[in-house]
């Protein structure tokens, strides 16, 4: 419903995680690259006559100067203020008027800028996105207002929500060091201190070709695509080299984290776990596959482990759920989360998840349940490429944080080769040895 | 024996000009079914939206959240599966079946690959037709409703469109929360749950659109083998009395300590059969669901930063319509935000549209309606309204000659009895109003600044 959204969930990761179909042409995502650097990817879906058009830069929160938290998410929503051509937030109003929707997303590693709109549209917005992306105008007053916007966006999505007041502590506990201890929305001291010349220095720092990837989906080709992207981004001249995104890498490797935090709003109280995991750029490749079967054994619907012990059978959880999310430059991360039964504290429905994930690493994953896991999985690939906009998030998503297109379309192979065995392997060594972080909220007493 | 083919194509006609266009047929099966079909063998995918008039503003008091709490079990076991059986069957073969209800109907939908359509239509029929209702699923699922229970209670938009539709709608199921109560959801037997199932879902009351890598003749079968053994009929009349929204001003404070406000703004609105429709969608357009070419968003967000969100919408329930506006605001502006909204209201109902804001507002419309058919949940879900709201098999075709029909003088009289600023109904989801100076108008002009 709202514009200019900030993405500080892990809904979009896992779907970029698992995202593709299971036929030999996955995405059937056709690439090439600018004279500039700039990659282009064009993703053929002929169904309707509109595309997904998409931009994303190489730049997130974790690129973000030290005590500027929150400026690539606010340069996001500056970004449709104007340039000389389109002043004054006109953007919003042509593209409008030309049936399109835009819309925009920072993450850690990533920020993208998107339109939906017929394909005879395309040049116009291609035109538009080349156009901000060097020659961005920002009066002084429309900073200074949309500083209050964020602020508000903020409150929305953090402080009216106790969980995530609680969530933003685990990450500054778990990740010590590692920029993805940051808020993307940033804090709200150093959200108040962020200038015009901040959102430019981050602005020229990043926005260039090179640093770039278009990725258009729907009703078109890469021949169609070639020469508009040419003559529309091909114009710009590169600036300097790709942001090399050196994240660190150096946290304890077993420093688990505790947090509580009892709120008078609160209702339901809630727990969850969140570890450290390797992701398609930290260890080994082969890790994140079978990283990505245990989550369907263990947590992925009403038939998975963790559910059929914990809330089917014991009844100390209302619901369970597991999600690995891999897509980054830095670490991934491995979650379990449940809201415990009314009468059952976090405590008690937390010790009854160990006791049941000791199980389930010692001898609970059998080869059967391996291959059940795969099948499911490829089974569901088949639907990523219904959806234009899906599919070039999907596929963007993944090429932003450094996974190479083939990897991208060769998911199916990938799981396939999964072993039973390092499933097993890879489970235990991220739940038993992994830093983790973990999360409890509660109910105020007496409130 | 070989079966005939009798699914009838009533008609084909297209959605747009354009050369990749959608055809929409509608298919009548053997059994006598009727479905609109949108083709696509593009990717082994089929989709199937259906709906069942009469939701959840049937149950009854003391059983409030009946609707919900059938809805969430008619896939946790049916026939001879159970519930595990039931959920590996559909797993295993990734289709998604997912049950709904709404105030006023009964929602579901059915996605698959090609490949395991046989199943997929087999374990549909028998959600509807021989849910088990066993005792474990059934309390897991109470024990989930009650848990969401609570989560709702914590959530300030929740509890703002909770108090907003009981003051809009005080004798009427409408104005009920419809998730029901700890006590009513606790009250639910099995009995209650069966008695559900043989009330609401019949064939007198079913639409039904598909989509995707399907032919007329194999819908027309599996509509039968769905749908087919639903009743005919049953004895429960769906519909519901007609109700008008209040009309008084009036303002709701919802006492909470939060540091952004919700402010929820309703009256009543516009059904979906009114011939005024369409000037209330494009005047909607420019007052606030047009996000950044909308009013609301212009001077609340845009020129003042008072919010991130700000919105307005119709709402045309089946018996009786409302319309609302809403924001999050930080609570020490709260009021600032709810003059600027009210401001908006007296001045649209006072002067409709500008030229330039009805063309903008038909560009826009018009231009994105094919931005609905870019996927198949999309395409079914839109094929499904158009049934309900009985706008025919031309609609997708004629649908944007109405926005284009709409005159600057149109939404100046719809503008004029519809917006109702002086019968507002305000809920503010907020701290305790404090005492505190009204802050000074902070009036910015969007466009009095151009760059150089």
């Amino acid at each position: 419903m709202f514009m200019k959204i900030c993405q500080t969930t892990l809904a979009l990761a896992s779907v970029v995680a698992f995202a593709a179909p299971a036929s030999a042409e996955l995405y059937g995502a056709k690439s090439a690259t600018l004279a500039n650097g700039m990659q282009i990817v064009a993703i053929a879906n002929h169904r309707a006559p509109v595309v997904a058009h998409m931009v994303w830069y190489r730049a997130g929160a974790a690129d973000e100067p030290p005590g500027k938290s929150g400026i690539a998410h606010f340069l996001e929503h500056l970004m449709f203020k104007g340039t000389a051509k389109y002043p004054d937030g006109i953007m919003d109003e042509v593209v409008a008027r030309n049936g399109g929707e835009q819309n925009a997303f920072t993450s850690h590693d990533f920020t993208a800028y998107y339109q939906n709109i017929a394909v005879d549209r395309l040049p116009l917005v291609m035109e538009i996105e080349a156009d901000r992306m060097r020659n961005l105008v920002l009066a002084p007053k429309e900073v200074d207002t949309e500083r209050e916007v964020i602020i508000e966006e903020r409150r929305m999505r953090v402080d009216n929500q106790p969980a995530s007041i609680l969530d933003e502590r685990l990450d500054a506990g778990l990740w010590m060091t590692n920029r993805y201890g940051i808020p993307i929305l940033g804090w709200e001291k150093e959200m108040r201190g962020l200038s015009r010349d901040d959102a430019f220095t981050f602005y020229h720092r990043f926005y260039a070709p090179q640093n770039a990837i278009l990725v258009v989906s729907g009703d078109i080709t890469l021949e169609q695509l070639k020469p508009l992207a040419e003559k529309y981004y091909g114009a710009i001249a590169r600036d300097g080299e790709p942001n090399a995104r050196q994240r660190a890498t150096d946290l304890a490797p077993t420093a688990d984290v505790s947090v509580s935090y009892a709120d008078a709003r609160v209702r339901q109280p809630r727990w969850w776990r969140k570890w450290i995991a390797p992701s398609y750029n930290v260890g080994d490749k082969a890790d994140v596959y079978a990283l990505n079967v245990f989550e369907e054994i263990a947590g992925s619907g009403s038939t998975s482990k963790l559910y059929r012990s914990l809330v089917v059978d014991r009844k100390v959880a209302a619901d369970v759920n597991a999600s690995y999310d891999p897509g980054a430059v830095s670490y991934g991360t491995f979650t379990i989360g449940l809201n415990p039964s009314p009468g059952i504290s976090p405590e008690q429905a937390a010790a009854a998840l160990n006791e049941e994930l000791a199980k389930l690493l010692k001898d609970g994953i059998s080869d059967a349940d391996v291959a059940r896991a795969k099948d499911r999985i490829l089974a569901g690939l088949v639907f990523a490429k219904d959806s234009a906009l899906g599919a070039a998030q999907a596929v963007g998503g993944m090429l932003v944080v450094g996974i190479p297109l083939e990897e991208i379309e060769n998911l199916p192979e990938r799981l396939k080769a999964v072993t039973a065995d390092q499933v097993r392997a890879v489970a235990r060594k991220v739940i038993e040895t992994s830093a983790s972080g973990t999360a409890i909220l509660l109910p105020k007493a007496g409130a | 024996m070989r079966t005939t083919f009798q699914a009838l194509v009533l008609a084909a006609l297209t959605v747009t000009s354009a050369a990749q266009a959608i055809t929409v047929e509608e298919v009548k099966s053997p059994g006598g079914i009727t479905a609109y079909l949108a083709q696509d063998h593009t990717n082994p995918i089929i989709g199937l939206s259906f709906m069942f008039a009469g939701g959840s503003a049937l149950d009854p008091d003391a059983k409030l959240g009946l609707s919900g709490m059938a809805t969430a079990l008619l896939d946790e076991g049916a026939g001879d599966l159970d519930s595990f059986a039931f959920q590996s069957e559909l797993e295993d073969r990734a289709i998604s079946l997912r049950f709904s209800a709404d105030r006023d109907s009964v929602r579901g939908s059915l996605s698959t690959t090609t490949q395991a359509s046989a199943k997929a239509y087999e374990l549909l029929n028998l959600a509807m037709t021989k849910p088990r209702f066993d005792a474990e699923p059934t309390e897991r699922v109470r024990r989930q409703i009650q848990v969401s229970l609570k989560s709702e209670a914590e959530n300030p938009n929740r509890i703002a469109s909770r108090t907003l539709m009981a003051a809009l709608f005080p004798d009427h199921p409408y104005g009920r929360f419809d998730n029901g109560t700890p006590e009513s959801v606790a009250a639910i037997t099995a009995d209650d749950l069966k008695q559900w199932v043989k009330t609401r879902l019949a064939k007198d009351r079913l639409l039904v659109a598909a989509v995707g890598d399907i032919t007329p003749k194999q819908l027309g079968e599996a509509l039968d083998k769905i749908f087919g053994p639903l009743p005919a009929t049953t004895g429960l009349d769906a519909r519901l009395p007609e109700v008008r929204a209040t009309a008084k001003a009036q303002e709701i404070k919802v006492e909470k300590d939060l540091p952004q406000s919700v402010i929820y703004i309703g009256q009543p609105g516009i059904k979906r059969v009114d011939p005024d429709w369409y000037v209330a969608q494009v005047l909607d357009y420019s007052f606030g669901s047009g996000s950044f070419a909308s009013r609301l968003m212009d001077e609340v967000r845009e020129k003042r930063g008072l919010a991130y969100s700000v919105f307005s919408s119709l709402q045309p329930l089946d018996a009786g319509a409302f319309m609302m506006g809403g924001a999050g605001t930080r609570s020490d502006q709260a009021a600032q935000s709810l003059e600027v909204m009210r401001a908006e209201w007296k001045k649209i109902q006072a002067d409709g549209l500008t030229e330039s804001e009805l063309d903008d507002a038909k560009k826009y419309l018009t231009g994105a309606w094919p931005l609905r058919f870019s996927s198949t949940g999309r395409i079914a879900e839109t094929l499904l309204a158009v049934q309900k709201d009985k706008l025919g098999l031309d609609y997708l075709d004629k649908r944007n000659s109405y926005i284009e029909k709409v005159t600057l003088a149109d939404t100046k009289r719809v503008a004029a009895k519809l917006y109702q600023p002086d019968a507002l109904t305000v809920v503010v989801v907020g701290p305790a109003a404090k005492a505190a100076e009204p802050k000074p108008k902070r009036d910015r002009e969007r466009k009095s600044t151009p760059n150089p």
